[in-house]
């Protein structure tokens, strides 16, 4: 049996979700995740007590930075925020739950993921400044840049994927060595065609990739009953991929079942899909305004699965946090804010003499042109300015 | 109702409604276009007054979005398609260059594809990556595709209602930065020019200025500037990009003896030198100087702090005018 289905049932409706952590904290065995999340123990054992207490730690962390970039934007410090509150569980587990040799793709909202793949918020913070269209590198990091046109990083995840079948890198029974790709996109991006013929390609070639969708109820103002009349998790399955529905604010569901898949994939069983059920409790953006679409009820209503909220309750239930710990959590927390305030503040504006920079690996005579024309031309300015500096 | 005042965006606004009660088959459809009415509420309130089976909030997927209009224009309805960014068009590339573009011509004429893709284009916003493009030379080339460019509330009232009424499918190319900034619009009273000819914004005798779309203010704000100085420069609105309207930038030009051509696209490849070509070719004899570009570079459009330096400002196109008259 596997938690995996590769039907539909009769009533498309029936699709089951699964849940390990409910929202009061209570703990749910399942006899196949539970050994997935287990593992062979020790280091691979993602439910310790220690484990489960990094968890929310990171939660934690991840929340505060998001919040301190939406008062960064408001104080003019970003051009953008994309606010990831309420997707802690889903990003911090999905994160985790990949082995350190793994490729991550994701989109521009998973700054969980990136904090559990070890990516320092200020870096996101560099794309949404409007600094640099990326900032770290992908290979050291093992993680795509962050990806705004919806769907496009998806065909790159089965690629890469294809590349580490040709590298051997798949299938040979070593777990530290076998690797698998985590394409990660929203519930709206899955509509667009890429996303579609990624799922051909990955199941054509049974590349090692595992498609993961945060189905966070929301693509700016469009609910995700216009994406899919039935739920997402299904849509695989036409192709073959074997999917599951999870609860995605439920951070031990999201690991077991990314584990699971992406272990499958790395053994050369082919793809797999994943959708986490969980929500956008902020508005799409700092640009957007949720009041004009959907009701603060619906918000409400979810504030009370909080992913957070739920995994501390589970640490009280099993005697394994204490205030301490808690109160440890949320200065380091305040500590990381605070480090990203006077980060991008600190932050220069880069000259824009960069916009000539790596266009292209050689040179290239029109945009060296274009380059120095750009110098001789600010050069001017300059001397204007030392003029008029000289003569006050 | 005669002249009001509406920001650009709001014109827009008011030529889609008033082409939907002029004709039933006109519809909206696009990405958060209905209960939001758009990212930026250009098709607000639409919704509320035409129903979702006239103003439809799509699923997330371009080529999707343009290749239905397609079938919906073969079976008579007029869609007006919104695409969220400039830079989210590309899924649709396909569609638009393949099938958009070419349906008349492969039927024989016996295919017309009454539809039309507003664009809101070009930078300035402070916009992640993608959000700030100017892909007008893309589209000019292929045959087949009208594109506009409205620069005021009239135009984009106006405009947008004649490229709705065009048996061929038009691109309206908005100015997205300037969608907020305010101007007389007469809705009852239909414009003489037509929407594929240009409009002198402002005549002068020392050297024209062509630009379009969100470049038009730019290009007005330098003729000012360069007024003070005692220079006298005619600012020409393109307002169609294809055709090109070149019987107006010639006539101008004639008089003038120079061009300086101003977009936000980058010079490389774009609709400048195509201008610039024709231009050598039809009024050589009285060009008193080469035909000058001020435009983007020939690089990808750049992060949001350094898009002042990409962008042609009235420092650069004032250098543009300076250069041509040292001639
Ligand atoms: C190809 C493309 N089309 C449109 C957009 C504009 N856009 C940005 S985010 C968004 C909604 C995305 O929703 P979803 O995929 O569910 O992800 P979420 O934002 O909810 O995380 C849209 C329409 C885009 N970035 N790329």
């Amino acid at each position: 049996m596997t938690v995996f289905a590769t039907t539909i049932p009769d009533d498309a409706h029936q699709e089951p979700m699964i849940q390990l952590l409910g929202p009061d904290g209570t703990r749910t065995p399942h006899a196949e995740l539970d050994a997935v999340l287990t593992g062979g123990g020790g280091a691979e054992d993602l439910q310790s007590p220690d484990a489960l207490r990094g968890y929310y730690r990171d939660m934690v962390m991840i929340r505060a930075a998001d919040l301190e970039a939406t008062s960064l934007q408001r104080q003019g410090q970003l051009g953008l925020w994309a606010s990831a509150l309420g997707q802690e569980a889903a990003q911090i587990g999905a994160g985790h739950a990949a082995r350190v040799q793994d490729y991550l793709v994701p989109t521009y909202r998973e700054h969980g993921v990136a904090w559990a793949r070890g990516i320092e918020p200020w870096r996101l913070l560099e794309l949404f400044r409007g600094i640099s269209h990326g900032g770290w590198d992908p290979a050291e990091l093992r993680t795509h840049p962050y990806m705004i046109v919806l769907g496009s990083q998806a065909p790159h995840a089965v690629g890469y994927a294809m590349g580490l079948q040709r590298d051997g890198a798949v299938g040979t029974g070593d777990r530290a060595h076998d690797t698998a790709v985590l394409a990660l996109f929203g519930d709206g991006a899955s509509s667009e065609g890429e996303v579609s013929e990624s799922f051909t390609f990955a199941k054509s070639f049974d590349a090692p990739v595992v498609f993961y969708t945060q189905n966070n109820q929301w693509a700016i103002s469009v609910p995700t009953s216009v994406q899919s009349s039935v739920p997402l998790a299904q849509r695989s399955r036409g192709w073959g991929i074997p999917s599951v529905r999870v609860d995605g604010n439920d951070v031990l569901a999201v690991m077991a079942a990314v584990r699971s898949a992406l272990d499958a994939a790395r053994a050369g069983e082919g793809p797999r899909f994943i959708e986490a059920v969980t929500y956008r409790m902020a508005a799409h953006t700092t640009s957007d305004d949720a009041g004009r679409y959907r009701p603060a009820a619906e918000e409400e209503e979810w504030a009370e699965r909080d992913p957070i909220l739920r995994l501390r309750r589970h640490l009280e239930q099993l005697g394994a946090i204490d205030e301490d710990f808690v109160r440890r959590c949320d200065d380091e927390a305040h500590e990381l804010a605070m480090q990203l305030h006077h980060h991008i503040h600190g932050m220069e504006d880069p000259d824009p003499v960069h916009i000539f920079e790596h266009v292209y690996t050689e040179h290239h005579p029109v945009v060296e042109a274009e380059k120095q024309a750009y110098r001789e031309y600010a050069a001017q300015f300059e001397d204007e300015a030392d003029q008029d500096g000289a003569r006050a | 109702m005669s002249t009001t005042t509406l920001p650009i965006a709001k014109a827009i606004t008011a030529g889609l409604r008033d082409a939907m009660h002029a004709d039933e088959h006109v519809m909206l459809m696009g990405e958060d276009i209905g209960r939001l009415g758009g990212v930026f509420r250009v098709t607000d309130g639409l919704h509320a007054e035409f129903g979702s089976q006239r103003v439809v909030d799509t699923p997330l997927a371009e080529a999707g979005i343009v290749g239905t209009a397609v079938g919906l224009a073969m079976r008579g309805y007029r869609p007006v398609v919104e695409i969220q960014f400039d830079g989210f068009v590309f899924p649709a590339y396909n569609q638009i260059t393949t099938q958009v573009a070419k349906m008349h011509y492969r039927t024989g004429g016996r295919v017309t594809l009454p539809m039309v893709i507003r664009i809101p284009h070009g930078g300035g916003i402070g916009a992640v990556e993608h959000h700030s493009e100017s892909p007008e030379a893309l589209f000019a080339h292929t045959a087949g595709l009208r594109i506009i460019a409205p620069a005021t509330s009239q135009d984009a009232y106006w405009m947008t209602r004649q490229a709705i009424e065009s048996e061929d499918p038009v691109i309206v190319l908005e100015p997205k930065r300037r969608y907020w900034v305010k101007g007389d619009v007469d809705p009852d009273h239909r414009p003489e020019l037509g929407p594929w000819q240009a409009q002198v914004r402002r005549p002068g005798t020392d050297a024209t200025l062509l630009a379009w779309g969100p470049s038009v203010p730019l290009a007005l704000e330098s003729a000012e500037a360069a007024a003070e100085d005692g220079i006298e420069l005619e600012v020409i609105d393109a307002r169609s990009l294809a055709p090109l309207d070149m019987e107006t930038v010639t006539a101008s030009v004639r008089r003038t003896g120079r061009l300086v051509i101003v977009h936000e696209a980058p010079v490389l490849g774009g609709l400048g030198g195509e201008i610039a070509a024709r231009v050598s070719e039809q009024c050589f004899y009285h060009l008193e100087a080469p035909v000058l570009r001020i435009g983007g570079y020939a690089t990808p459009y750049p992060p949001a702090r350094m898009e002042h330096a990409y962008l042609p400002d009235l420092e650069r196109v004032l250098d543009g005018v300076d250069r041509v008259l040292s001639h």
